[in-house]
């Protein structure tokens, strides 16, 4: 009897005291964490895709807690429905952004860009590009071995079999950017997903001269500065013989569309013309 | 009795290495010299380092030997026109990859040279000049390695301060399947070739030369052994026939028997390394005053009517070469510019040569196609072939991941690039690709952390 009374008190002395000394060592070695960051991850999509330039959906959390102003700070998923509600709960304010979208700047499909050798190497960009320019006579544009799909979390950019091009989904972009960081090319850009998804980019970046770019590929952008001399709104600019138009500056009027003699500049979701219907 | 005595004697370098036929078809074909016709293209960056700066303009009248554009900082090399006539253009010019590169291009007109250029076939024996002057004709005469990397002669020759280089090694190797260039400048300028290391010798100012030649050249192992009495404190090393002999590091181990560290230079352990067509070319710039404006290209194939080993003006356009063996045969899947282990695939085989293309090689189509790649088994073969002691199953995984931070810690910069384990991979797996990637992103790491 002694034996067992013995024992629970050892272990219950034992047991308060390290109890009290856990308690000074949580006191001491307590780690303030604001409440409000939890609450912000809930409200962020959780993606974890990194597209607002942080490692994940906590880090950024952490970042607008932390921040005073967050004006500069954008989830790209969640978009400014998601930003205007994280603003709201910790009484900052957000700036409105307009929703951006992954655009590829680049139209030579099998068609229009033939294929001048054969590569047998790894599948991959990246790799394709460290070994030599490519296997067309153009070397700005599209390899076609898909590093943005494997890159895109959103299954967002899919190559389109038929002229071997990524394409983005619309509905499923969220403009997080990492395809653009795949891309060795540096093809894809984003950009104003624009009203009703309304917008006009030049679908090249070949930077030869004129003969050159239209040698290797029917859609290339020629650099004949004529949309330049079209365009009303100083939007596009001519530089190492390459149009490019700048998306504040663009008010969408189509006209360097119906000019440019190479088809080089696309426009996506327009209701057609009303003399001249142009099918891409 | 005989064989064990004779694999005693033979040295090699000890881990990794594959043996891979050589197929040196061209080796009895004499050394012909093209006359330079049209145009040649002459790139500005031919060599590892900063591009050379143009010094002429366009219309131009420039004579063969003329100095046309200048090394920029120290480890870059001077371009000397390989024709006499009149500049064309400085432009873009694709090369056999593709990639556009800053060129001149001369169209060609008679064959004027340069006055104080000695042409002559006459051999100059006696080395007049001092270390100091050597080296100062190397770099003016903007000699490059032309074992492959072009990497400039002059900066290999510069002992940095505080290092002793103790000897000095004539890459002999050859290990490459198919090239015989270095072969038939040691049959056919053996005594230059001898002369030429003496300058080396004198340049770096070591007692001992070695000559590493691979046993598949026994004739080119008489030829020199006959003047090694004439020639004193040179040794020619018999090596046994395995790729990548002739790599810096393995070639120093075969050797000397000594092991360069990990990112370490080879006169760390007190070697310097030259090429056999180097120190060929170190006699005509220092005896002849004649600066790198050829180079011998192997045209070779198994496929074609005749093997050449031509002498070439860099900047020749390689179809004209081609044209001389009877063009592309229908049978042809890959022209490649190098050896088959080392050399890339051109996509442009109408690109200019460059100081260091050593070989055009036209592959049979049955031949030139990679396999299938399956899954890695796991059976480590790569591993056990990597002359560099790597992993490449490893390397590949990170770089396919985008791990390579990682791939640095696995010193994925040490490769080689031999092309051993993708030789030897029964899985057919794209190693090299993976690896060269990581190389070139571990090099861009590197770089911004400084």
């Amino acid at each position: 009897m002694d034996t067992i009374i013995f024992t629970v008190l050892v272990l219950s002395v034992l047991g308060v005291l390290l109890a009290v000394i856990l308690y000074f060592v949580a006191q001491k070695f307590k780690v303030f964490e604001d409440p409000r960051i939890d609450e912000i991850v809930e409200i962020l999509p959780g993606a974890n895709c990194g597209g607002c330039g942080y490692a994940g959906c906590r880090a950024f959390a952490e970042a607008l807690v932390k921040n005073d102003d967050i004006s500069t700070l954008l989830c790209p998923v969640g978009g400014s429905n998601v930003m205007n509600k994280s603003a709201e709960h910790l009484g900052k304010t957000a700036s409105v952004k307009d929703p951006l979208i992954a655009v590829v700047r680049c139209a030579g499909s099998c068609k229009v860009r033939p294929k001048t050798n054969e590569f047998e190497g790894a599948k991959s960009c990246a790799v394709m590009s460290t070994t030599y320019s490519g296997d067309t006579g153009c070397s700005f544009g599209c390899l076609g071995q898909g590093d943005c799909v494997v890159s895109c979390g959103f299954d967002a950019i899919r190559i389109n079999p038929e002229t071997l091009l990524p394409e983005v989904d619309e509905e499923k972009c969220t403009a997080c950017s990492s395809c653009v960081k795949a891309c060795p090319k540096f093809i894809i850009e984003l950009r104003k997903k624009g009203p009703k998804n309304r917008r006009i980019y030049v679908s090249c970046v070949n930077k030869d001269k004129g003969g050159v770019a239209k040698k290797s590929c029917g859609a290339a952008c020629i650099g004949c500065i004529k949309c330049q001399k079209v365009c009303t709104f100083d939007a596009i600019t001519i530089a190492n013989n390459l149009a490019y138009i700048d998306n504040a500056k663009c008010r969408l009027c189509r006209k360097c569309v119906a000019e440019c003699p190479a088809n080089a500049i696309w426009e996506l979701n327009f209701p057609p013309r009303k003399q001249e219907i142009k099918t891409e | 009795m005989n064989f064990r005595f004779m694999s005693m004697k033979i040295k090699t370098f000890k881990h990794g290495g594959i043996h891979p036929d050589d197929n040196k078809i061209s080796a009895e074909s004499a050394i012909e010299t093209v006359t330079p016709e049209g145009i040649v293209q002459i790139f500005l960056s031919q060599h590892i380092g900063a591009p050379a700066t143009s010094v002429v303009a366009k219309g131009d009248k420039v004579k063969t030997g003329q100095l046309i554009a200048k090394a920029t900082g120290f480890v870059s090399a001077n371009i000397h026109s390989s024709v006499s006539g009149t500049v064309r253009s400085i432009d873009l010019v694709a090369d056999h990859l593709g990639i556009k590169k800053e060129a001149i291009t001369i169209n060609v007109e008679n064959d004027e040279w340069q006055e104080d250029i000695d042409r002559s076939d006459d051999i100059v024996r006696e080395i007049k000049l001092t270390a100091e002057e050597i080296l100062k004709k190397v770099a003016d005469s903007g000699l490059v390695g032309l074992g492959g990397a072009a990497f400039p002669s002059h900066v290999k020759l510069s002992v940095p301060p505080g290092k002793k280089a103790e000897c000095l090694i004539i890459n002999a190797a050859e290990c490459e399947p198919y090239l015989t260039s270095d072969y038939r400048v040691m049959m056919e300028h053996t005594e230059e070739l001898m002369i030429g290391v003496q300058i080396l010798k004198k340049a770096t100012g070591v007692p001992v030369a070695y000559i590493g030649v691979e046993v598949n050249k026994p004739e080119a192992i008489k030829k020199l052994n006959a003047l090694t009495s004439e020639y004193k404190g040179i040794t020619i090393v018999p090596l046994k026939k395995k790729y990548p002999q002739g790599g810096e590091k393995q070639l120093i181990k075969a050797v000397i028997n000594r092991e360069v560290s990990s990112g370490g230079l080879p006169v760390d352990v007190g070697a310097i390394v030259h090429n056999v067509g180097t120190a060929f070319s170190v006699y005509e710039a220092v005896q002849k005053n004649k600066p790198l404006i050829d180079n011998i290209v192997t045209v070779t194939g198994k496929n074609i009517p005749v093997q050449k080993n031509l002498l070439v003006r860099v900047g020749t356009p390689v179809s004209k070469l081609l044209d001389i063996v009877g063009g592309i045969p229908e049978t042809t899947g890959k022209v490649i510019f190098g050896g088959p282990m080392m050399g890339k695939a051109a996509s442009n085989p109408n690109a200019p040569t460059q100081k260091s293309t050593s070989a055009i090689l036209l592959m049979p189509d049955e031949e030139s196609h990679r396999g299938k790649p399956s899954s890695c088994i796991r059976c480590a073969r790569c591993v056990a072939v990597c002359t560099m002691n790597l992993e490449p199953y490893l390397l590949k995984r990170l770089s396919e991941r985008k791990m390579f931070e990682e791939s640095e810690k696995n010193s994925a910069h040490d490769c080689i690039e031999c092309g051993s384990c993708v030789y030897t991979c029964p899985a057919n797996i794209p190693l090299l690709d993976y690896i060269r990637l990581s190389k070139v992103e571990v090099l861009k790491m590197k770089r911004n952390r400084k």
